[in-house]
């Protein structure tokens, strides 16, 4: 791809949206630095050490379909994997693979080190600024040219950790936070907000009674992160279960007072789907136990990771409470968990390429932008470093749509509607959930990396031959029309109403499979048994997807309208005070994104859309 | 883009009824409807419109307007049709039968032209007045006497899904946690109610739609048996010519009135009567009487000594109908009206007042057909959610039922459900 601006891309932050955001840049052929404060800490897991699950597994699918690097990477480095929702419908599976935090990192680092992508240690300080358009960033040690720059900075910005009535600026346990950026974005007038997360104690696994818990051992026949995945690459080990009980809830509740997040010591908002152990145990005051996985950060580490139990009380109240719980009764711990506070950037700053708005050539991706999670992060930083290098190179912006990916659900929820909490991808946000499954990934998003250079050379030819061969039978399974007295001939019953079916609609019906209808046309029986499983699924949705064939339409039409940016919403009349707030508060930029505004009518929907008619014709 | 179709002239009765139609299906539509292709382009063609029996509704004008250059922009027919109440229904419901084609929202069509950059900005101007207009209309609709809060209804489903689907969503999104395993009988039993609820809500639309457009009460009585003198005296006007000689009244004359403060089209008809000497017009005109009569809320029934009803008229009774004793100032009867001497006349319009009224509190709160239609959509999705074993496919039914409910309640996001979730279940690590 020819570059027209002499300069190239420079990313901010060596975390996972850091991480792809590079990679992504450079694999469009653009000149990409990655600048971090420690280059031997990219690809670290600073939560907990897993990838995947539900939603979230969905992300990581789509990220490999575009040419990301997550999902190899956690695939490697996977010590258990397992499915979630194995009994439930092939949309709402949920691949989770849980990693050796040290091969991780490695793994990443080797694949940066393969890549053009040049890295510099710095501390990166302020923005470089011309005319409203980036053009480089200030570091402690010098300046860096730029034509483009992707913020991933993570929770280091203003960042500070809390454990119990201790507090220490921080960007992650251990390592210094990014003050000055933070404080230079603040004077820049960025619409700043302050969220808080958190992260339980690391315990020793010696100290440990393995032999009192039930173990949670991985699938059998795993499912991959990625599509290029065949096979484990290292032996896998099991999690195990343990639970809270009143004995430990009494001590929580009695240090309550010290608990950083209840004393009043943090003032952002925490996730409500990732509440402290302090938050578990007053709010759901009636339950006398809490389930904890506790998971191996590696096959090599001594280190356990107890997930459900995030925490902000003192460190010594941790250590009581752990060992009131089977299992942990002489546990000790390598690390306190804690809270952390950071500043994010309102994403509604962000265009629906995550380029600011006002400032040509500035991405953000990850947590900066309010979400949680490696998956959410690396799904937006190669979007962002994507658009990134290909508005170096003159060329459109990627775009995926609500009906194409999680990752364009979790992009337009973030630049339309903003956040109040940490964002974290659920499939419920989905609303065309049955079409955006882990199996189609590459069906719904790979065409398109080839087409802009995301993906090339030998993983586009499997996906184009993979292609083939699904296109292949799926033809032939379109061209069938049977009779149900045919139908019955196979030994597929269905309705006797003279209706004459195809291929799909007979695989859909349930227990019905690919194999029965070979003998109505033979060329069936080429297909691989891939093929015929991801066709299984397709005939499963298929009346479905068609349903909303028109939604998506409405959808597409809607988004391409934009609304007045001037339009003043508290004063429409017409509208409840609450519809009104509600609008005035979101300041939808588009048709589409006033309409997902809960509570909202198609009556007053169309109301706005005259006022802003209106408003535009009045100020041409 | 889905089509729709309205009645466009106003509700109620008129000589000519306009019903629109517009969007992708609408040439289908006139081709279901008529059996024959589309009209040329912006001609009046005349047109025999038929249901998906065969049966015959209407002859009708039918124009045609091919997109881009119509009102709307997009394809659009005109079915300009007779004003009977009857004929509009049916012509309604054989549009809601056809494929692809619904009843149009409050501004739908004005919506489309304006989306199709078919509205100059007074009309922009107008449109906000009018929906302004229309949400406060809504609003006392709502907390009006009879209209009976469909919207407090709705909220009630809507809030009673929500929760089913909240349960469905916590096992699907949390299937790693302690959620309780099976939810299935408390979702079963939301579902469960809100359809019986939405069952009983249409039921009772007939009699809601009658709250809207009024109640038809026809008075019936042999030639001269002072069925027009009674109309003026209850009317309060000469509203009808009134003449001593048998069969005046050939055609239908009416009069809009409040009784009680509800709606009331007080319908004079031909007199009935047989025999050799009715004439062709006569015949017809008492053959619309019997059509007429048979649609109408409630009869009169006029009991006249001198004027004795044919014996074809006890066909038209229905249960709770009247038979009024008239000419009591001639002939004094007990409960005799005379309206001459305007007695009897308050009681009169007070027994009609209460068989109406009783009716309308049995009204459900469902009343246009755009709103039936919708609570139909959200009814469907919920009886196939109940054939649903598979959780992600019972989510997506509820998913259907919720949006369908949109239109009466407002959106409900992925957010309403996910803090409904949270409120609920202990969930996350």
């Amino acid at each position: 791809m020819k570059q027209q601006h002499g300069e190239g891309v420079v990313v901010v932050g060596g975390g996972h949206a850091g991480l792809e955001a590079a990679l992504a840049s450079a694999r469009l052929g653009v000149p990409t630095t990655l600048v971090t404060l420690r280059p031997d800490r990219i690809g670290e897991m600073s939560c907990n050490p897993a990838v995947g699950g539900l939603g979230k597994g969905h992300l990581v699918r789509e990220v490999d379909a575009l040419g990301g690097a997550l999902g190899s990477i956690a695939d490697a480095a996977g010590i258990q994997f397992r499915l979630l929702n194995r009994r439930k419908g092939p949309a709402v599976r949920g691949p989770r693979a849980q990693c050796d935090r040290a091969l991780f990192r490695s793994k990443a680092q080797a694949l940066l080190a393969g890549s053009p992508v040049q890295v510099i240690a710095a501390e990166v300080i302020d923005l470089a600024v011309e005319g409203g358009r980036v053009v480089g960033v200030e570091t402690d040690a010098g300046r860096i040219d730029a034509a483009a720059v992707v913020l991933t900075t993570g929770t280091f910005l203003g960042g500070v950790v809390h454990i119990g009535h201790q507090r220490h600026a921080a960007g992650r346990m251990g390592e210094a936070a990014a003050s000055r950026l933070s404080a230079r974005l603040r004077e820049a007038a960025f619409a700043m907000g302050r969220l808080k997360t958190g992260t339980p104690a690391r315990l020793r696994r010696g100290s440990i009674d393995f032999t009192a818990l039930q173990p949670q051992p991985g699938d059998d026949d795993p499912v991959f992160l990625s599509f290029a995945t065949r096979a484990p690459a290292t032996s896998q080990v099991p999690c195990h279960i343990t639970h809270t009980n009143p004995a430990t809830h009494d001590v929580i509740r009695a240090h309550l007072r010290d608990s950083a997040m209840y004393s009043g010591g943090i003032s952002g908002p925490g996730p409500r789907y990732c509440p402290s152990i302090e938050d578990k145990v007053t709010r759901f005051a009636e339950r006398e136990a809490h389930q904890i996985f506790l998971e191996p950060e590696g096959l090599t580490t001594d280190l356990i990771y107890p997930n459900g139990v995030s925490t902000s009380l003192p460190a010594d109240v941790q250590v009581a409470f752990l060992r009131t719980i089977r299992g942990l009764e002489a546990v000790e711990i390598a690390q306190p968990g804690y809270a952390i506070e950071y500043d994010y950037v309102d994403p509604r700053t962000l265009g629906p390429s995550l380029q600011h708005r006002e400032i040509a050539g500035l991405y953000l991706a990850g947590q900066i932008n309010g979400t949680t999670g490696y998956e959410e992060a690396a799904a937006q930083g190669l979007f962002a470093g994507a658009n990134a290098a290909l508005a170096v190179c003159d060329a459109p912006p990627l775009q995926v749509g609500r009906a194409d990916g999680y990752i364009g659900v979790m992009i337009d929820d973030l630049v339309s509607q903003g956040v109040t909490e940490p964002y974290r991808m659920f499939t419920s946000r989905a609303e065309f959930r049955l079409r955006l499954r882990i199996d189609n990934a590459d069906q719904r998003l790979t065409a398109l990396a080839i087409h802009r250079g995301l993906v090339t050379g030998r993983a586009a030819e499997a996906f184009e031959a993979k292609m083939a061969r699904l296109d292949t039978v799926r033809e032939g399974l379109r061209a069938l029309s049977l009779s149900p007295k045919q139908a019955a001939a196979l030994g597929i019953a269905v309705n006797d109403d003279g209706q004459r079916r195809d291929g799909m609609a007979l695989l859909a019906l349930p227990d019905v499979t690919l194999a029965q209808l070979t003998p109505a046309a033979p060329d069936l029986a080429t297909a691989d048994a891939g093929t015929a499983e991801l066709l299984q699924i397709e005939a499963r949705y298929d009346t479905y997807v068609a349903r909303q064939d028109a939604d998506i339409a409405r959808l597409s039409a809607d988004d391409a309208l934009p609304l007045n940016p001037d339009l003043a919403f508290h004063a429409l009349a017409g509208l409840s005070a609450e519809l009104r707030d509600k609008l005035a508060a979101v300041r939808p930029h588009t048709v589409g994104a006033a309409r997902r505004i809960e509570g909202m009518t198609p009556a007053a929907l169309l109301l706005v859309m005259a006022a802003s008619e209106r408003r535009t014709r009045k100020s041409a | 883009m889905e089509t729709v179709f309205a009645l466009a002239s106003g509700p109620g009765i008129a000589a000519i009824a306009v019903i629109r139609v517009t969007g992708p299906a609408a040439a289908s539509a006139v081709a279901a409807l008529t059996g024959r292709a589309v009209p040329a382009p912006r001609r009046a063609s005349q047109r025999r419109l038929i249901d998906a029996t065969g049966h015959v509704l209407d002859e009708a004008l039918v124009l045609w307007f091919p997109g881009p250059a119509s009102a709307t922009g997009e394809d659009l027919a005109e079915l300009h049709c007779h004003g009977s109440r009857a004929v509009v229904d049916g012509v309604l419901a054989a549009l809601a039968a056809v494929p692809g084609c619904t009843a149009a929202e409050p501004g739908e069509f004005t919506r489309r032209a304006f989306l199709n950059g078919k509205l100059d900005l007074v009309k922009v101007e107008a449109l906000g007045d009018l929906l302004t207009a229309e949400t406060e209309a809504q609003r006392h609709q709502a907390l009006g006497a009879f209209g009976g809060g469909l919207s407090a209804l709705a909220d009630t489903w809507r809030r009673s899904l929500a929760t089913a689907l909240a349960l469905v969503e916590a096992t699907i999104d949390w299937a790693d946690e302690d959620v309780p395993q099976d939810v299935s009988p408390e979702v079963r039993q939301r579902i469960d109610q809100v359809a019986v609820s939405m069952a009983e809500a249409l039921a009772g639309q007939a009699a809601a739609m009658r709250l809207r457009d009024g109640y038809e009460v026809v008075l019936i009585g042999a030639p001269n048996a002072g069925k027009s003198t009674l109309l003026n005296a209850v009317a309060g006007h000469e509203a009808a010519i009134t003449a001593a000689e048998p069969g005046t009244t050939r055609d239908f004359v009416e009069v809009s009135l409040s009784l009680d403060g509800l709606p009331v089209t007080l319908v004079d008809t031909a007199g009935l009567r047989s025999g050799d000497d009715v004439g062709a017009v006569e015949a017809t005109g008492i053959a619309r009487t019997l059509t007429r009569a048979a649609a109408a809320d409630l009869r009169l029934f006029l009991d006249a000594p001198d004027a004795p009803l044919p014996g074809e008229a006890a066909a038209l009774w229905h249960d709770g109908d009247l038979s009024v004793a008239v000419k009591g100032d001639l002939m004094p009867r007990v409960g005799a009206v005379s309206a001459v001497t305007g007695a009897g006349l308050p009681e009169l319009r007070r027994t009609v007042a209460g068989i109406l009224g009783e009716r309308a509190s049995r009204a459900s709160s469902v009343i246009s057909l755009r709103q039936r239609g919708v609570v139909g959509a959200a009814a469907e999705a919920l009886a196939r959610a109940t054939s649903q074993g598979e959780t992600e496919l019972l989510a997506e039914e509820l998913r259907a039922a919720l949006a369908a409910l949109e239109h009466l309640t407002g959106r409900t996001s992925p957010d309403d459900v996910l803090a409904e979730v949270f409120g609920r279940f202990c969930l996350g690590k």
